[in-house]
């Protein structure tokens, strides 16, 4: 086969593939984003165009939808606890863990090898394991079913990962600007959260937004430890009721509102930030 | 590390100085009397109030809600504790015995095993495909053996939608569309001509498994496709230059550099996945009507938290714990090769 044949059987057989990788791959984008677009299309119509055909487009848009879930669904409520409870959660896994990063890497002393090891083991067992236990340690405190509570367990529990991805983070941070800074007579306090803590600002980005999504979504830890009050439940939680709810007195109209407005700040802020959050959530898995 | 002078390691402080010292260590630097603020062992001293001050709230965080609930567990599992007491008694293996023959338990531990082993297989096989589809689906342009479709970057986008949407909130989602009653998958079965293949059960009977391991892959295919691509493009392209120049058609060039040059990747993958599918208690919790089906995790919950055997509860925790350790390791082994470095 000539250079010429071979290119040109080449570009052919690419065009063939190009039209079907094509195919396969806008049929998973309908796939992907289809049950997405279908929530927030119905959760423009009324309850009972809904019934009659599920597949519709809205006629009139039923606005009131929104309201219901907003103010009679309390989904306004739930989402207020669960930004609550972030907002203590996130701000004390960055502050912890960035603490705890920051020696274990930068510092050798007697345990460093110990207590690293203590962290990352952490990531390696089920959550379910420790369930249990877990309930009644908080019982004991008097944090069960409490905000404090949750957001401590939340801290705890993003420690492993936060610890473990900062340190090595930290440790790829140059030497000598911590030197620099020592000789100019800072204290080691001052220096790591003058100087450290900006340097390292991309991967606390990265583990940042790992965490909120993480403590945003979480499930299993509200479902177990924050069981008392249903005014206190958090996003995830309050749409699960809203479904078993909305099933008997029959407002689907209401829970599909409900659901986009859980779906669309998410989805915003991932569209905006993509690539941070793309890169931040695959360096979560590649251990 | 400090290098040490001979004279230094041979004269310890004086027990005044040395009470000095362990009182700063606890004082902070302004109270501490400039005598010892001057000695040269204060210094390292400094150094190490900075480590413990600084390591002392996360380690307490974490051992007392983390740690102390792991190790309790496995004391717990021996016990016939309620949960709604305090009080119990130790009962050795009692619970593992019961737990051997407890039909339900082998019920959920089946299912949770099914989608242990399918979930991650059909994950990463899509995961795979998609991604090779978005690096080397490309038309193929002058000078460039392999090409990225056009638009790879909106498609990896809306790929990874359903990964920063809560479980919950996917598990609702589903709920309604395989609901029996005005359901998008009954209406649209109907829609086609296949009323006979419409159910009245898609998440009560027997299918509910099928349906909850439809729902975990759809959920997860995206972010491997974007865990898969990052690593595909990470391939320098004279490689696949090299094998274009030796006639590799697409497939061949799949199997035998794609795939293996991205090994790594997809085997943390498989471990990621497993573990990911073994849970699937918010799927199972929230879309599964209830008795539908269990899986490990949701029949743990309803022992710990509905019946009140907190004890029972623990051991099958012990038992989800062993099942994690044995898939890890085995995955740890199975298909381990050298590192390639390119």
């Amino acid at each position: 086969m000539s250079e010429q044949q071979h290119t040109e059987a080449g570009r052919r057989s690419g065009g063939v593939l190009n039209v079907f990788a094509h195919s396969f791959l806008v049929v998973w984008v309908v796939m992907a984003a289809g049950p997405l677009i279908w929530v927030a299309i119905s959760s423009l119509r009324p309850h009972a165009d809904l019934v009659a055909d599920p597949f519709g487009l809205p006629t009139n848009l039923a606005w009131e939808n929104f309201t219901n879930a907003w103010t009679n669904a309390d989904i306004g409520r739930y989402t207020l606890n669960s930004l609550i409870i972030l907002a203590g959660s996130l701000t004390g896994t960055m502050l912890l863990g960035s603490m705890a990063a920051y020696v274990l890497a930068r510092f050798s002393f007697r345990g460093n090898r110990v207590i690293h090891l203590l962290f990352v083991g952490g990531m390696m067992f089920p959550v379910f394991l420790a369930l249990v236990p877990l309930f009644f340690v908080l019982n004991n405190f008097g944090l069960l079913n409490t905000r404090q509570g949750l957001i401590i367990v939340y801290i705890a529990y993003s420690l492993p990962f936060t610890t473990f991805f900062l340190v090595s983070f930290f440790r790829t941070l140059p030497t000598g600007v911590q030197e620099a800074a020592t000789l100019d007579g800072a204290s080691h306090t001052r220096t790591f959260f003058q100087i450290m803590m900006p340097m390292a600002r991309p991967g606390l980005i990265s583990i940042g937004i790992f965490n909120f999504l993480g403590q945003w979504n979480q499930f299993v830890l509200p479902r177990v430890l924050n069981v008392g009050d249903p005014d206190d439940a958090v996003l995830p939680q309050g749409l699960a009721a809203l479904m078993v709810q909305q099933g008997y007195e029959g407002d689907w109209g209401a829970l599909y509102a409900g659901v986009t407005m859980a779906m669309l700040p998410v989805l915003v802020v991932y569209v905006t930030f993509q690539r941070q959050v793309q890169t931040g959530l695959t360096a979560g898995a590649v251990r | 590390m400090e290098v040490r002078t001979p004279r230094e390691a041979e004269s310890p402080p004086p027990p005044c100085t040395r009470l000095h010292l362990a009182a700063a260590f606890f004082l902070p630097p302004r109270f501490t009397p400039r005598r010892v603020r001057y000695d040269r062992r204060y210094r390292k001293l400094d150094t190490y109030r900075f480590i413990s001050w600084f390591l002392f709230l996360p380690l307490l965080v974490y051992l007392l809600f983390v740690v102390s609930p792991f190790l309790q567990a496995f004391f717990y599992s021996m016990t016939d504790w309620s949960g709604f007491s305090s009080a119990y008694n130790f009962t050795g293996f009692e619970n593992y015995e019961r737990l051997w023959n407890d039909d339900a338990f082998w019920d959920a531990m089946g299912n949770s095993l099914v989608l242990l082993v399918l979930a991650p297989v059909i994950t990463l096989g899509l995961g795979l495909f998609f991604a090779f589809m978005l690096n080397a689906g490309g038309r193929r342009r002058r000078n460039e053996a392999v090409s990225g479709v056009f638009g790879s970057r909106l498609y990896k986008v809306v790929y990874f939608f359903p990964q920063v949407l809560s479980l919950a909130i996917i598990a609702v989602i589903f709920a309604r569309a395989l609901s029996p009653r005005s359901g998008v998958l009954n209406e649209g079965l109907g829609a086609v001509g296949l009323d006979s293949w419409q159910r009245e059960d898609w998440l009560g009977g027997d299918l509910a498994l099928w349906c909850v391991l439809f729902v975990l892959c759809w959920s997860f295919v995206g972010f491997y496709v974007v865990l898969f691509s990052a690593a595909m493009s990470a391939i320098p392209g004279e490689i696949y230059e090299a094998s274009l120049l030796d006639g590799a058609n697409r497939s061949v060039t799949f199997f035998r550099i794609t795939l293996p040059l991205t090994w790594d990747t997809v085997r943390t993958g498989w471990i990621y996945m497993g573990i990911q599918a073994l849970d699937a208690f918010a799927l199972v919790n929230v879309m599964v009507p209830e008795h539908g089906m269990d899986v490990v995790p949701s029949y743990l919950f309803e022992k710990a938290f509905r019946d009140g055997q907190a004890g029972y509860a623990t051991a099958i925790g012990v038992a989800l714990f062993l099942v994690t350790l044995v898939f890890s390791v085995l995955m740890m082994f199975v298909g381990r090769r050298e590192r390639i470095e390119y």
